[in-house]
């Protein structure tokens, strides 16, 4: 009998549900956590509960086919004599090559050039390809410093200090065996074949202080052309956000728990850090608390899928959003057109999230080369940029609605929340009432 | 007759951090990868700044003449840059290959993922010596503090004194020679046969840094490579 047959008088435990028991027996069979890919998978408070309201009699819309909504960005305009300007909110997440294929960066910098945003490297360097095709590149200093060097550094558009990502703040980097191939271990300096597991601190800075200092040198380096980003998983948000613009960030990044990832404990992806939503109100607290909201700059990620969680962002006070999870998706992880082949690893289209395995039959998250010859970089690239264009025109169709020239316009003032919970985190009023839960506290 | 004077006779560019910003400093320094321009070069009074003599890729010769602070000679390529004084946190940082000397002691994490080149301290290094090196030559004349060459992947750190505690901790293919004694292992290091090939390498290493030791008082230490991958049984070590 199929278990969607089961008959009616079964129940099934809502504390011990089919995927805790699946994994107590993993566990018990295999004796190690369970390491993926992907985001968090539970259910978090998001943009998906809140609301805009749309013009009306006290407000009025623009014309949707007919007037300007304007999209631009510049990105650190703080210190760097080259800020970055781009033609949308929305840019490319750090990926490494490592994570994913050669052909998987090529694409994710072709779409991103095609409408006029940046793509980020990873934990592994920066390739040619990548270079090559991105026409602005922003450069990550991370922990491992895999790859780091000053000509990279010279030719990066920006440089992004990662302190953390939303999936594991806290966290280092890690990559299984089966992908440290010749090239990523010769990009890395590490045997090839060997668990990858990088570390979780800088190896030479510790602290906001010394933080300051490192950017100094940055700077130097570069001969203060680039902007500086500081990247932070969503944690104490608040605190993070204050620390790195007194450290001299020309941008900040905050990504929330919902922040991808190509492999990480179970535990840590679902247990560790705050939700997107809440992560961007305190990053806006923090900046307009020190009247450094645009003028520092910042970009949150975690959880972006679609316009309406791109407005939702900016009327909350982003300056732009990035996307990961959403721009694999869109070259075409998790296909159904793949279902037999996802099946034959153990997993389904629509549930894939073993990126750690490398034997991704989309040819996305591998670095096994007759699979990543399966993934064609145009068409993946011509992906990532109808991708780009349709979040872009989707943010237009909201910030028009509530009467905006320009996406950055969008207000918490535009918005209400659908739950209790939303309401206080993101501070708009529970839709219909006056109530902002926990702003009234005396 | 004053070290100015002196050096401009000798065709020294002489640059006093005392009046001299340090963003003009290490302008000038980086515009002689694309242009030629003085071949040696002599800071005074860096006053323990930051930075100073970072990114440079050329082949000039940098005498520091006092203490600095974190990352000087940072990400360094070609130069020589030598510090008669002491050096602070991070000293020659992702250093990619010339030579970078410092005569007096450094802070913690020197020649921090150093990708090529020699770096020599020739007093002690603090905690952290060496910290993910990723092709760099280290020696030490003195001791190193602890976590020195912590996830160490390759290069050599040469240590003439003491090493402090968890030395080559997670260490991956790197060789660590310590001719005092060791506090402690880290996690996966261990020690290992000073062989032929080892001693060749020591005194041509030792010779660079112009360090008298005798190679055969060291011993070589590095990774039992059974953290390489995960194993169930090596839960408590990870």
């Amino acid at each position: 009998m199929a278990v969607t047959e089961r008959p009616w008088n079964l129940r099934e435990s809502y504390l011990f549900d089919r995927t805790v028991i699946a994994e107590i027996q993993r566990a018990s069979r295999e004796g190690i956590y369970d390491i993926r890919g992907f985001g968090a998978k539970r259910r978090l408070p998001h943009f998906d509960d809140l609301l805009f309201l749309g013009a009306s009699i006290s407000r009025y819309p623009l014309e949707g086919y007919r007037e300007r909504c304007a999209t631009d960005v510049v990105l650190g305009t703080r210190f760097a004599k080259k800020p970055l300007e781009l033609k949308i909110p929305v840019t490319i997440a750090g990926m490494s090559f490592g994570a994913l294929s050669a052909p998987a960066k090529e694409a994710l910098g072709r779409g991103a050039t095609e409408v006029g945003t940046s793509t980020t490297t990873g934990d592994g360097g920066m390739t040619n390809e990548e270079r090559e095709h991105s026409e602005t590149l922003v450069y990550q200093l991370l922990p491992s410093r895999y790859g780091m060097n000053p000509d990279d550094l010279r030719r990066a558009d920006a440089i992004e200090v990662v302190v953390g990502q939303g999936a594991k703040p806290g966290g280092g980097g890690m990559l299984l065996g089966h992908k440290i191939s010749d090239r990523v271990a010769e990009m890395r300096d590490l045997p090839k074949g060997i668990d990858q597991r990088s570390a979780s601190r800088h190896p030479d800075w510790t602290g906001p202080d010394d933080l300051e200092i490192k950017i100094g040198e940055l700077r130097e380096i570069t001969d203060w052309e680039k902007p500086i980003f500081v990247k932070v998983g969503a944690s104490r948000t608040y605190y993070d956000v204050q620390l790195a613009v007194k450290a001299g960030a020309d941008a900040i990044v905050v990504d929330g728990m919902q922040g991808g990832t190509a492999a990480t404990q179970d535990v840590f992806i679902e247990h560790v850090g705050i939700p997107t939503l809440p992560a961007t109100r305190l990053a806006v607290d923090a900046l307009q608390e020190l009247g450094m909201h645009r003028q520092v700059q910042l970009i949150v990620s975690g959880g972006i899928r679609s316009g309406a969680d791109v407005a939702k962002a900016l009327a909350l006070g982003a300056d732009a959003v990035s996307i990961g999870t959403a721009a694999l998706v869109a070259m075409g992880d998790n296909s159904p057109e793949l279902e037999d082949e996802y099946r034959e690893i153990g997993s389904s289209a629509g549930f894939y999230d073993d990126y750690q395995a490398g034997r991704d039959p989309a040819g996305i998250s591998t670095q096994d080369d007759d699979l990543a010859a399966r993934f064609d970089p145009v068409l993946g690239g011509r992906r990532i940029a109808n991708f780009l264009r349709v979040l872009t025109l989707e943010t237009q169709t909201l910030a028009r609605a509530c009467g905006k020239s320009h996406v950055h316009n969008l207000e918490p003032e535009d918005l209400v929340a659908l739950t209790v919970e939303a309401a206080a985190m993101a501070r708009v009023p529970v839709a219909g009432t006056d109530w902002i839960p926990g702003s009234n506290r005396t | 007759m004053a070290v100015a004077e002196r050096d401009q006779q000798a065709a020294v560019e002489h640059v006093d951090l005392e009046t001299t910003p340090l963003r003009e400093l290490n302008q000038r320094l980086h515009d002689l990868a694309g242009s030629p321009g003085p071949a040696a070069w002599r800071i005074v009074n860096p006053n323990g700044a930051h930075a100073v003599a970072c990114g440079l890729d050329s082949d000039v010769e940098v005498e520091v003449e006092g203490h600095v602070g974190y990352y000087c000679a940072g990400m360094n390529k070609r130069a020589t840059v030598r510090i008669h004084g002491n050096a602070s946190t991070g000293l020659a940082e992702n250093m990619m290959s010339g030579l970078v000397v410092v005569d007096g002691n450094a802070s913690q994490s020197a020649g921090a993922t150093g990708r090529g080149g020699l770096l020599v301290v020739r007093g002690d290094a603090a905690a952290r010596c060496g910290i993910s090196m990723k092709g760099i030559d280290i020696v030490v004349g003195g001791s190193v503090g602890h976590m020195s060459a912590f996830m160490a992947q390759t290069g050599s750190l040469v240590v003439c004194g003491d090493a402090g505690e968890a030395l080559g901790d997670s260490v991956y293919e790197s060789r660590l020679y310590v001719r005092g004694s060791v506090a402690s292992l880290g996690a996966d290091c261990v020690e290992k046969e000073l062989r032929d090939e080892h001693r060749t390498q020591l005194t041509e290493l030792l010779k660079a840094a112009e360090i008298d030791a005798d190679p055969a008082d060291f011993r070589r230490y590095g990774s039992a490579r059974q953290l390489y991958n995960f194993r169930i049984d090596n839960a408590g070590a990870y």
